[in-house]
């Protein structure tokens, strides 16, 4: 057995059963391995597609994902993927080749020193020097990056390392840590805070994904009001009475309002991003914070915690519900009821009216991709999560480019039809992955609402640079999506009003297989609610300016 | 203020180099670092100074926790370490001079390592106020080149009743910080 090989065994007895990946000159020993493998291999047209598939499909399931690329430029290539796992923890294990030891460190053709590109990228990486490590290294990589938080890891193997034979024994999944019991303590201070509380609030995170039943419970028990952060969304049903919304910077009137005016804030699984909390001299000023979060770096990094718990997150929310009785929040529930009724008012036809359209077609438990921009923040405002990991987007890194692949990646692990909303210049980014869809016949429905702009920085600029839209325009150089798509052999669908919309959408979603739909909507409509940047979460701005004053119907 | 910390790491190809870049990325000031091989095969220590608020300092030590090589980081509590610091001065002399460069070496107990016709060098240690004080002193006499080690640091033994201050955690001081930590 060769290097190649020991890595296929190894990740076979992992549980791996794809790969996203490109070939090229150093990595062509693991492709030679995977023609006689049972490993699925998607050919990715990208090897940043690559790494977003690995994501979708980690999103999803909440188990590793796996991508692959070759040294110097196909390496290089995977980062913007690495670094977006990294910032949205999701266990990945990258796999690049390398050149031949002898060449490293001599500028040898297709050389990168990826492991010393992807440090601060990556939860950890390896350069594997012998074959016989390939397999405990590999096992290695898999237990740190499923362990704790996870994160992405890459392993790079020198083409020679691959060739190389061995006898080693292949290293199958190293047990893992029962989950983390928080201290008595913290549950102690925790407990004698929330018993004390007036108006507490509970702010969900990303990292609460296998921890739904336990927040549920919780909530249901106290009578505690639920956020989830735009990571966090379908941790608590958006159907629940208890749900405020998403907080932050696009976060619902209810969401922001509840933190200002909270006396205790309990985050689960979540880190206080900028983006969240606004100026962070104004986040939750009233309130005593309880952060639990399986990563004590998180603790008191951004906002001070009161009381931090550091431990599992069903595991503290268990015994936080078992030692509470039901909370008397009637004054609180008023006020919150008041807050959960403003909406902001939206344009009867335009971007959010679209994705609400599409929204409304589709079961709970669909799942629903995003790429950055106004479109990613309007679906989190407007669709109803109703469970957890039914919601993919680029939370901390927010990379656009992000949907497509992505959504192959989750439709693949779920064999199940997934629908990716994008923007007209996010979609162009990674647009080339249509091929991989129509390779595979993968059933992933990619709605391009095109506004004829980078929207959102279009947004900012209007507000914050005196309307001077610098570089923003594409609306005369954008391609033409559904014909576009015909180019991939993909049926392609196209919509300009309500009515036109109303019809395709339904036939869109009937496609089998992959189909994409191009919406276009009016150029100038923005997300609201919005805190502008620097800005308080008290200082939020619930309507567009604009709309008041042309009278536009509440969509 | 002054934070002073002992870090055990794994001796991993990069190790240094992921501590650093930590520090870099995260914009943490570090006054000083010196690393080295401890008694344990595989495992380095690195002493290192942050001059960094006490949330920040907290912050350092969970953050360089979470790196896979980094085995456990200590905070030293103030009075509770004894600390070195060795500098190697080289520092002209004339037939005017040599007495008296002599006679200063004399008072900080440093060593004369080299001797040559028109220069001296010394080896001394001890804390950072006794090595600045005698960088200051040779000054006049006009130093060729010196170079410093960056302190390093123990916890000290005598502190054992206090020992869960001295290492977070850990039994005694009279044992070794990773002792009771797995092996692996």
């Amino acid at each position: 057995m060769n290097g190649a090989e020991a890595l296929l065994k190894t990740l076979e007895a992992h549980g791996v059963t794809t790969i996203f990946g490109h070939p090229g000159g150093t990595i062509m020993p693991v492709y030679d391995a995977l023609y006689d493998s049972p490993i699925q291999h998607i050919l990715v047209r990208h090897e940043q597609g690559g790494g977003h598939a690995a994501e979708g499909w980690a999103r999803v399931t909440g188990g590793l994902g796996v991508c692959m690329a070759t040294s110097g430029p196909g390496a290089t290539n995977l980062v913007t993927a690495l670094a977006d796992a990294m910032m949205d923890s999701l266990p990945i294990l990258a796999i690049t080749g390398n050149v031949a030891r002898p060449l490293i460190g001599t500028d040898a053709f297709q050389e990168a020193d990826i492991t010393g590109i992807t440090m601060p990228i990556t939860k950890h990486n390896f350069l594997v020097r012998h074959a016989d490590d390939v397999s405990k290294t590999v096992a290695e990589a898999i237990r740190i990056a499923l362990s704790g938080r996870p994160g992405p890891v890459l392993v790079d193997l020198p083409k020679d390392v691959q060739l190389e034979l061995t006898t080693a024994p292949i290293v199958g999944p190293i047990p893992r840590p029962a989950a983390l019991i928080p201290s008595d303590s913290s549950i102690e201070i925790a407990l004698g805070m929330l018993r004390n509380a007036k108006q507490p609030v509970l702010m969900v995170g990303g990292g609460a994904s296998d921890a739904a039943p336990a927040v549920l419970e919780f909530a249901h028990k106290t009578g505690i009001p639920v956020i989830t952060t735009l990571m966090g969304l379908g941790n608590f049903p958006a159907s629940d009475p208890q749900w405020l919304g998403m907080p932050g910077m696009h976060g619902s009137v209810a969401a922001n309002r509840a933190i200002t005016n909270s006396d205790v804030l309990i985050g689960l699984g979540m880190r206080f991003d900028d983006r969240v909390t606004g100026k962070t001299s104004r986040f939750a000023q009233n309130a005593k914070i309880i952060h639990i979060d399986i990563d004590t770096a998180e603790h008191s990094k951004l906002i001070p915690a009161f009381c931090a718990i550091h431990g599992d997150a069903t595991e503290t929310l268990t015994r936080l519900t078992a030692s509470l009785e039901p909370m008397d929040l009637t004054d609180w529930w008023v006020k919150l009821t008041d807050w959960q009724a403003r909406q902001p008012n939206r344009p009867a036809w335009g971007a959010a009216a679209a994705i609400q359209m599409i929204s409304s077609q589709l079961s709970g438990d669909t799942i629903v991709v995003s790429d950055v921009g106004q479109h990613q923040m309007l679906t989190a405002q407007l669709h109803p999560f109703e469970q957890p990991r039914k919601w993919v987007n680029s939370g901390g890194a927010g990379t656009m480019g992000f949907a497509l692949p992505a959504a192959l990646g989750a439709s693949l692990a779920t064999k199940q039809m997934v629908v990716a909303i994008a923007g007209d210049g996010s979609s162009q980014m990674t647009i080339q992955e249509l091929a991989t869809l129509r390779k595979y016949d993968i059933p992933v429905k990619f709605a391009i609402i095109n506004n004829g702009y980078l929207g959102m920085v279009r947004q900012w600029q209007e507000m914050f640079h005196a309307k001077r839209y610098s570089e923003v325009y594409l609306e005369d150089s954008n391609p033409d999506f559904p014909i576009l798509a015909s180019a991939y052999r993909i049926p392609g669908f196209a919509a300009s009003t309500p009515d036109e919309l109303e019809t395709c959408i339904k036939e869109w979603l009937a496609v089998d297989g992959p189909a994409v739909l191009e919406v276009r909507v009016p150029q100038e409509s923005n997300v609201f609610p919005m805190v502008p940047a620097g800005k308080g979460l008290d200082e939020m701005l619930d309507d567009d300016p604009k709309l008041e004053a042309k009278e536009l119907v509440t969509a | 203020m002054k934070h002073i910390f002992s870090a055990f790491l794994r001796d991993e190809p990069r190790v240094l180099t992921r501590v650093t870049s930590l520090f870099a990325r995260r914009g943490y000031n570090i006054d000083s670092l010196s690393v080295g091989a401890t008694e344990q095969r595989g495992i380095s220590r690195m002493t290192f100074i942050a001059d960094a608020p006490a949330e920040m300092a907290n912050q350092i030590q969970r953050q360089l926790e979470k790196l896979e090589d980094v085995i456990r980081v200590v905070n030293h509590a103030v009075e509770k370490f004894v600390d070195r610091e060795l500098v190697l001065l080289k520092v002209k002399i004339t037939p005017e001079t040599r007495l008296e460069v002599r006679m200063i070496a004399e008072d900080f107990r440093a060593r004369n390592v080299d001797v040559g016709s028109q220069s001296y060098v010394f080896e001394v240690t001890g804390d950072e106020g006794k090595i600045t004080a005698f960088i200051e002193q040779m000054r006049p006499f006009g130093i060729i080149e010196t170079m410093r080690t960056g302190r390093v640091a123990l916890s000290r033994g005598s502190n054992a009743d206090i020992a869960s201050q001295v290492y977070e955690g850990s039994s005694s001081a009279l044992e070794h910080p990773l002792a009771g930590m797995a092996a692996d």
